[in-house]
């Protein structure tokens, strides 16, 4: 955390300034020519300044992979920004064949999909993050960690597998049924049950969000100092008023920054979601009715849009999740950091 | 909070009514206390219970479904059975070598930039805050940018531009744990360098670099494996083939395009295939992690960073 790295520290051995040396594996054996040529020759300035530079140089990359990003799809999707200006976003129509587009039903199913994912996926992550952390024995943590993270390492492509021929037929038998007959007054499930639409992308969607948000919450509620807890078991606290008000309630503008970070995550996710949303641009009231999510409808017709102002339509789409997703990513990690600040990083 | 504090002064000198409210008031925080345990006790089943099913499904119905021809013949057409994947198998080892001798090197270098140079400069706080956002963009996103950048100019849709997609994709997570790595690397022991006269590039390469490189090498595994999965970067730029191809410059299959192919094809043979390639995809990833991590533990990779 201190700068004493940066300390200078005078070059003993100066021979040869002029020569450059490209970093490269280090031969250990003893009597290597590499090995007694490095040693000789490898003090000298220029090659400390070079191998700063292309340091240096890899790490400004990530600034230019930003920047190639926002400059092509913004060259791409002119097209259409000159077409249809700001409009764009509120327009609901979608005709590919006239030539008129509008993204509105995109960004009512994204936001559909992505704020019940949250709904249903928020206090089930705080739970698992609040046993772990909290409850759990000992020898439970490692596995019950391993397996939520484990979680986080399948691929998208196989929960879309699963979801299709595991989820599907249980919307449509069970839990549909279940829900018409439990919740049908609100409206919100009413029309015809497929099993596919917005609510079976949503269940898969927080399935897969769920590791990302509690993942930070522990890091957030490990970041608590212990006194915390302490202080508040020696005043006589039952555990849960220690979690509520020691742990959770000074840990909760992190826990808010794991939440938009799942956020972020379910904004963006393409292939599980298109494959058991329904894909068909429509806004409905019933949350069985399929519906289209703006990574969906890129992935799906992007390689089938023939003409520029379709291809150019999709490329918009694609830069207005690009800049919604950046500004979502960069407050979670903000509030993230803002509290996780100064603990060391997890080792496990 | 101040209740309860209040409430235990009350504690210690009871009269009758108060004793009585004391004794209310504590049953019913232990019993909310109860119910919270059991609410994350049974959120953590819930939580876990998807994922098991996930697994067993997968072992299940991928390995009735798994065989010899799986392996060594391309996908058959439509209406014959049998076929196998092992051209998509072939290109997604391309792919993520190419993504990886991309990524991983750019992604190192950056960490390093990031422990060893910019600690505590404006510009180190950019970067690692840039890295920390371009994890989180789409990998959408990444494959439209891709096209556009690549495919467009040559043409057609390629191995390599496949490649670059999922290499972008690996740089931020790479350079973080590269940085994290780095950073648990005592100063004492950089010193000790300096102290000898080594020069600063030769202390991160044979001495910070060196101690760090088994976390390093699990976090590029970790990359690896996020990466290997991915499909929606791989639509629009390696785009998928049905035959043989080993040519950086043309279209090449890769087993998480050809699952998602098969999964939302009518066909039941096809979606056995599916199954059958989520299984292999999945065991891929899991032996490839593993066969780093124990050869990294047993020190054959330590000397090499």
């Amino acid at each position: 955390m201190t700068d004493s790295t940066r300390v200078q520290v005078p070059h003993i051995v100066v021979n040869d300034p002029g020569v450059s040396l490209e970093p490269g594996p280090v031969n250990t054996g003893p009597d290597s020519i590499v090995r007694q040529y490095l040693n000789k020759r490898s003090a000298g300035k220029f090659a400390d300044g070079t191998f700063g530079t292309v340091m240096l140089l890899s790490a400004l990359s990530i600034f230019m992979i930003v920047g190639l990003i926002v400059f092509t799809l913004t060259t791409g999707s002119k097209l259409s920004i000159h077409e249809f200006g700001w409009k764009f976003f509120v327009r609901s129509a979608w005709d590919p064949v006239n030539g008129d587009f509008g993204a509105m039903t995109f960004i009512f199913g994204t936001i559909a999909t992505s704020l019940l994912a949250l709904c249903i996926s928020v206090p089930l992550a705080i739970g698992v993050a609040v046993f772990i952390t909290e409850m759990c024995p000992e020898q439970l943590r490692t596995p019950i960690s391993f397996l939520t993270e484990l979680l986080a390492a399948i691929p998208s492509v196989v929960y879309g597998l699963w979801a299709l021929f595991i989820l599907v037929p249980i919307m449509r038998d069970q839990l549909g049924p279940f829900l018409v007959k439990t919740l049908g007054w609100t409206g919100l499930f009413g029309g015809d049950n497929f099993g596919i639409g917005i609510l079976t992308a949503s269940i898969i969607l927080a399935i897969m969000i769920l590791p990302v948000i509690s993942s930070i919450t522990r890091d957030v509620m490990r970041a608590v100092p212990i006194n915390q807890r302490e202080g508040m078991l020696a005043l006589g606290a039952t555990r849960w008023e220690m979690i509520r008000t020691g742990v959770l309630r000074n840990a909760r503008i992190g826990i808010v920054g794991a939440v938009i970070l799942g956020l972020g995550r379910a904004l963006g996710e393409t292939m599980a979601v298109t494959m058991v949303i329904g894909n068909r641009p429509d806004i409905a009231k019933s949350l069985f009715a399929p519906g289209y999510t703006l990574a969906s409808v890129v992935a799906n017709e992007f390689t089938e849009a023939t003409d520029d102002m379709y291809v150019s339509a999709l490329v918009e789409i694609g830069l207005a999740l690009f800049l919604v997703t950046i500004v979502v990513n960069a407050i979670a990690r903000l509030l993230v950091w803002a509290v996780t600040r100064g603990t060391p990083p997890r080792s496990a | 909070m101040i209740d309860e504090t209040e409430q235990v002064k009350l504690d210690m000198e009871p009269g009758p009514l108060v004793m009585r409210n004391s004794r209310v008031n504590s049953l019913h925080r232990m019993l909310s206390d109860h119910l919270v345990t059991g609410l994350a006790v049974l959120s953590t089943i819930v939580v876990i219970a998807p994922l098991v099913s996930i697994l067993l499904y997968l072992l299940y119905k991928g390995a009735s479904s798994l065989n010899l021809a799986f392996f060594t013949h391309v996908p058959a057409p439509v209406g014959e059975n049998g076929g196998g994947m092992a051209n998509s198998i072939l290109g997604s080892g391309i792919i993520l070598g190419l993504a990886s001798s991309m990524g991983i090197p750019v992604g190192i270098a950056a960490g390093v930039y990031l422990a060893e140079y910019g600690r505590g400069k404006m510009l180190g706080h950019a970067v690692r805050f840039t890295a920390d956002v371009l994890n989180g963009v789409p990998s959408i996103v990444m494959g439209l940018a891709i096209y556009a950048l690549i495919v467009v100019r040559q043409r057609h849709f390629s191995a390599l531009s496949g490649g670059v997609a999922l290499a972008i994709m690996m740089i931020p997570t790479v350079t973080r744990t590269t940085e994290e790595m780095l950073m648990t690397v005592p100063l004492a022991v950089r010193e000790a360098g300096f102290a000898l006269g080594v020069p600063k590039w030769r202390t991160i390469m044979s001495i910070s670099l060196r101690t760090a490189s088994p976390g390093i090498i699990t976090g590029c595994m970790l990359a690896f494996a996020r990466v290997a999965g991915e499909t929606a970067p791989l639509l629009f730029t390696a785009f998928g083939n049905q035959f043989w191809s080993a040519n950086l410059n043309q279209p090449i299959g890769a087993l998480p395009l050809q699952i998602f192919v098969y999964a939302i094809s009518p066909y039941d043979e096809w979606h056995r295939l599916a199954w059958a390639g989520a299984l292999v995809l999945i065991m891929l990833i899991m032996v490839s992690v593993s066969l780093v991590r124990i050869v990294a533990s047993r020190g054959i990779l330590k000397g090499n960073q």
